[in-house]
């Protein structure tokens, strides 16, 4: 999930090329398989925080750290996960890219222990670029579980690169890595890597064309001879001192009448690899198969045809289900305390003789407000974010995509695009640029528009407040948080089906195709560490949503304030713009206020909450926050009823996407259309639901 | 011809030909789908579309539209 402090940052969302330096710097890359722990290796490094999670494509934008080692600098930089040089999705562009032309000094291939042999096809890969590989064989804890032993000196010995084995999370094994990356920067250890013989045919292939390179001031040779033979001449358009350029290479083509069946020459190459890594396991790498089929135990169940799908909506209620009922507690708690503050700070100001202005507008006004907002979304924000990421830690995530698959087939959309909506869970801009991982680019423009459908970290918590408010029932503890359970599972439900009918329509109007090809790696299970996983979900993500929600609802609870305390005429600014929005608002089961709290969330939909109550709270009577039944007396007050209430839930769920997301898609796609698409369609849509359900309400009552 | 679409769960199989075309050969091949290889079939989703497959070691799933173009002895 990629809402972080630091991945909103606007820069965090450029890819590094170039990497910005001081001389005493060292550049070291971080390369490998998708999800083979590249970015906790990053992190371990560096300190940062960068996301990692248990599926393949979790990181799609390069990231870069720092770290110091005996002194001297390194730069890290972790590139998003690729299978090989040569696949096209627009992530793993950005490795090749780096990988076969960037300024690293040491290069370090991750890989995962338990799946040695498909990881050793990039180590071969990289070795026939650069000298300055390090071998990370990671995972080396899950590996020992599952009876996988690795014979390194035997792999380092053939492979003629230095093999580190790395515990990446538990940190073991990083020292070495760290040695090693000093070693290969500074040359103290010279290692030419062993690179893979081809068959005649190819070899009779090169050796025809390596004499035409010679002259040209080329670094790799027999790399670029290759790819004249086995790739289209794209490959050279970086344009890069000391690499052929593409009219060089368009030009040796055309002498030496080179016109392989490059894919054919591909097929043979992979073969070779394969061939060779196979061989490498079976001399290296002894593994226990009982072991294994653990992972195959637990999928028969959670992707069973028939139980999939019923686990899956059972999950999501029981995660739902235990977030509210967790919250009810804390947030009393929670409460009491900080409204006891307020007390203690009014006879402060008192005291002090504060002007009685300034004391209503920052206690009445802002203090108020943000302790009502921390009392009812931080205890639920802190239940459901760690529940989600240990979801997604045990490698669940995937799993949903395959139990799916086949309905967004039929809505022929990307068979990913249900990954990239479980990266808009948490935020929708980092669902967009997930997006990169779908390769085609039609299914990447239906899965950008329709992201904002999944609720992200800024609407959740009113989602969740808002139905634990009004559709729990009081008399029994435990049946309580089960309607309100019932009701956000059936929104996450209802936004599924939206993503699924949205995509469907524009497959057959504006984004006219058939579903394109997938491949869907399944994760091994892996068991979070808990101790890690509370702090990214709490510190990283529960207090980063909260501290937005304080940070844009402080001045706008100010602003809020003033207006619903100055009057023009009979009536205050707030009842002004209240009124002026009601006619519309009423069409749709909402009021003027709700529509304008919307409005105002256009920055960021973590201050719609605040905003709402903040209105509500300074116009009618003042009331302390006691427990979230009170909620619901302010809101019954405010004249809401059970369809203010859904239609709240669902105009959140619909309407259009924060402006961060609009920026991002408009970055993306690189196109004004598609932003002002992905603005308008879930408006619409929000409009023409709500209006639905107000008319039902309506011809019913 | 048997393509691996034909394979049953549990059969372990040997690839002849990997028939697909441009990117998804590229892909195929960068997951280990060369010739000579061999994929246990592990799984079969939803509508028998989508099935799990252990290819060098790894869990992939393919639809039939992708298994269908892997021939298999
Ligand atoms: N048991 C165990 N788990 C690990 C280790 N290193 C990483 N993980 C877990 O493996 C998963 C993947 O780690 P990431 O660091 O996100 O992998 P990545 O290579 O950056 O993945 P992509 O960005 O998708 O290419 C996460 O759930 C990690 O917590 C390790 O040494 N041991
Ligand atoms: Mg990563």
């Amino acid at each position: 999930m990629g809402l972080t402090a630091q991945s909103v940052k606007i820069d965090a969302m450029k890819d590094v090329f170039d990497i910005v330096k001081t001389d005493s710097q060292h550049v070291i890359a971080l390369a490998g398989n998708p999800n083979t722990g590249k970015s906790t290796v990053f992190n371990y490094l560096t300190g940062l925080k960068q996301h990692t999670g248990n599926w393949p494509g979790k990181t799609v934008v390069s990231a870069r750290g720092e770290y110091s080692y005996n002194d001297e600098e390194y730069i890290v930089v972790d590139l998003p996960g690729s299978y090989s040089l040569f696949t096209s999705s627009k992530d793993e562009e950005v490795s090749r890219d780096f990988i076969c032309y960037g300024d690293y000094e040491a290069i370090v291939v991750v890989a995962d222990a338990t799946c040695l042999e498909r990881n050793l096809n990039l180590v071969f890969q990289i070795s026939e670029i650069t000298n300055k590989v390090i071998l990370c064989i990671n995972l080396i804890d899950e590996a020992k579980k599952k009876n996988i032993a690795i014979d390194k000196e035997g792999l380092e010995r053939e492979l003629n690169v230095p093999v580190v084995l790395t515990a990446a999370r538990s940190g073991i094994g990083m020292d070495e890595l760290k040695n090693l990356i000093e070693k290969i920067t500074f040359n103290s250890e010279k290692r030419k890597p062993a690179i893979i013989t081809y068959d005649d045919y190819i070899k009779s292939e090169i050796n025809d064309i390596l004499p035409h390179l010679e002259d040209l001031n080329i670094s790799n040779i027999r790399w670029t001879a290759l790819r004249l033979i086995d790739s289209n001449t794209d490959i050279f358009s970086i344009n890069k001192e000391g690499h052929l350029t593409v009219s060089q290479a368009k030009k040796i083509k055309e002498e030496l009448n080179i016109n392989t069946d490059t894919i054919k020459l591909r097929e043979m190459i992979a073969e070779h690899n394969y061939n060779y890594a196979n061989e490498l396991k079976q001399k290296y790498v002894t593994e226990d198969t009982k072991k294994i089929k653990r992972d195959k135990k637990i999928d028969d169940i959670i992707t069973s045809k028939v139980l999939g799908l019923p686990i899956m909506l059972l999950l999501l209620g029981l995660v739902f289900w235990i977030t509210i009922q967790g919250a009810n507690i804390p947030s009393q708690m929670l409460a009491r305390l900080l409204f006891g503050i307020q007390d203690k700070l009014s006879s402060l100001f008192v005291q002090w003789e504060v002007p009685m202005i300034l004391h209503n507008i920052l206690l009445d006004g802002i203090y108020r407000t943000l302790a009502w907002v921390v009392s009812v979304m931080l205890p639920p924000m802190a239940i459901f974010f760690p529940l989600f990421t240990f979801l997604e830690d045990l490698g669940y995530l995937p799993r949903i995509a395959f139990n799916l698959d086949h309905m967004f087939k039929k809505a022929c959309a990307h068979g990913k695009q249900c990954l990239t909506m479980c990266m808009g869970f948490g935020c929708n801009a980092a669902g967009v640029i997930g997006c990169r991982i779908i390769d085609s680019p039609r299914e990447r423009v239906i899965a950008i528009l329709t992201n904002n459908f999944v609720p992200c970290n800024g609407r959740f918590p009113t989602i969740i407040v808002i139905s634990s408010a009004f559709f729990a029932v009081y008399s029994n503890a435990y049946v309580n948080s089960l309607i309100p359970a019932l009701f956000i599972t059936l929104m996450v439900l209802f936004g599924i089906i939206v993503t699924l009918l949205v995509s469907y329509i524009l497959s057959k109007t504006l984004l006219k195709g058939v579903p394109s090809t997938f491949t869907l790696e399944l994760p091994p299970y892996r068991v979070p560490k808990i101790g890690r996983l509370l702090y990214t979900s709490i510190i990283d993500r529960t207090i980063f949503v909260l501290s937005r929600a304080v940070i844009i609802a402080a001045p706008a609870g100010a602003i809020t304030w003033i207006f619903a305390n100055i009057y023009v005429g009979d009536l205050s600014i707030l009842s002004h713009v209240a009124n002026f929005l009601d006619p519309i608002a009423k069409t749709i089961g909402l009021d003027g206020i709700i529509l304008m709290a919307f409005i105002m969330g256009i920055p960021a939909n973590e201050i719609v909450l605040p905003v709402l109550l903040m209105a509500y709270l300074s116009t009618g009577t003042l009331t302390d926050f006691e427990s979230v039944d009170h909620l619901r007396t302010i809101l019954i007050n405010n004249g809401w009823t059970p369809l203010t209430a859904l239609n709240v839930m669902l105009f959140s769920l619909l309407h259009w996407p924060c402006s961060t997301a609009l920026w991002t898609i408009k970055k993306e796609t690189g196109s004004i259309k598609w932003t002002l698409l992905s603005f308008f369609i879930p408006t619409a849509i929000a409009f023409a639901v709500c209006f639905i359900t107000a008319s039902l309400y309506r011809l019913i009552l | 011809m048997k393509a691996l679409t034909d394979a049953h769960v549990g059969e372990v199989v040997k690839v002849r030909k990997n028939t697909a075309q441009d990117s998804l050969k590229e892909r195929l091949l960068a997951l280990g789908l060369t010739n000579g290889a061999d994929i246990e079939i592990l799984r079969k989703g939803p509508k028998n579309n989508l099935t799990v497959y252990n290819i060098r070691g790894a869990m992939i799933a393919l639809r039939g539209e992708e298994a269908r173009l892997i021939e298999i002895y």
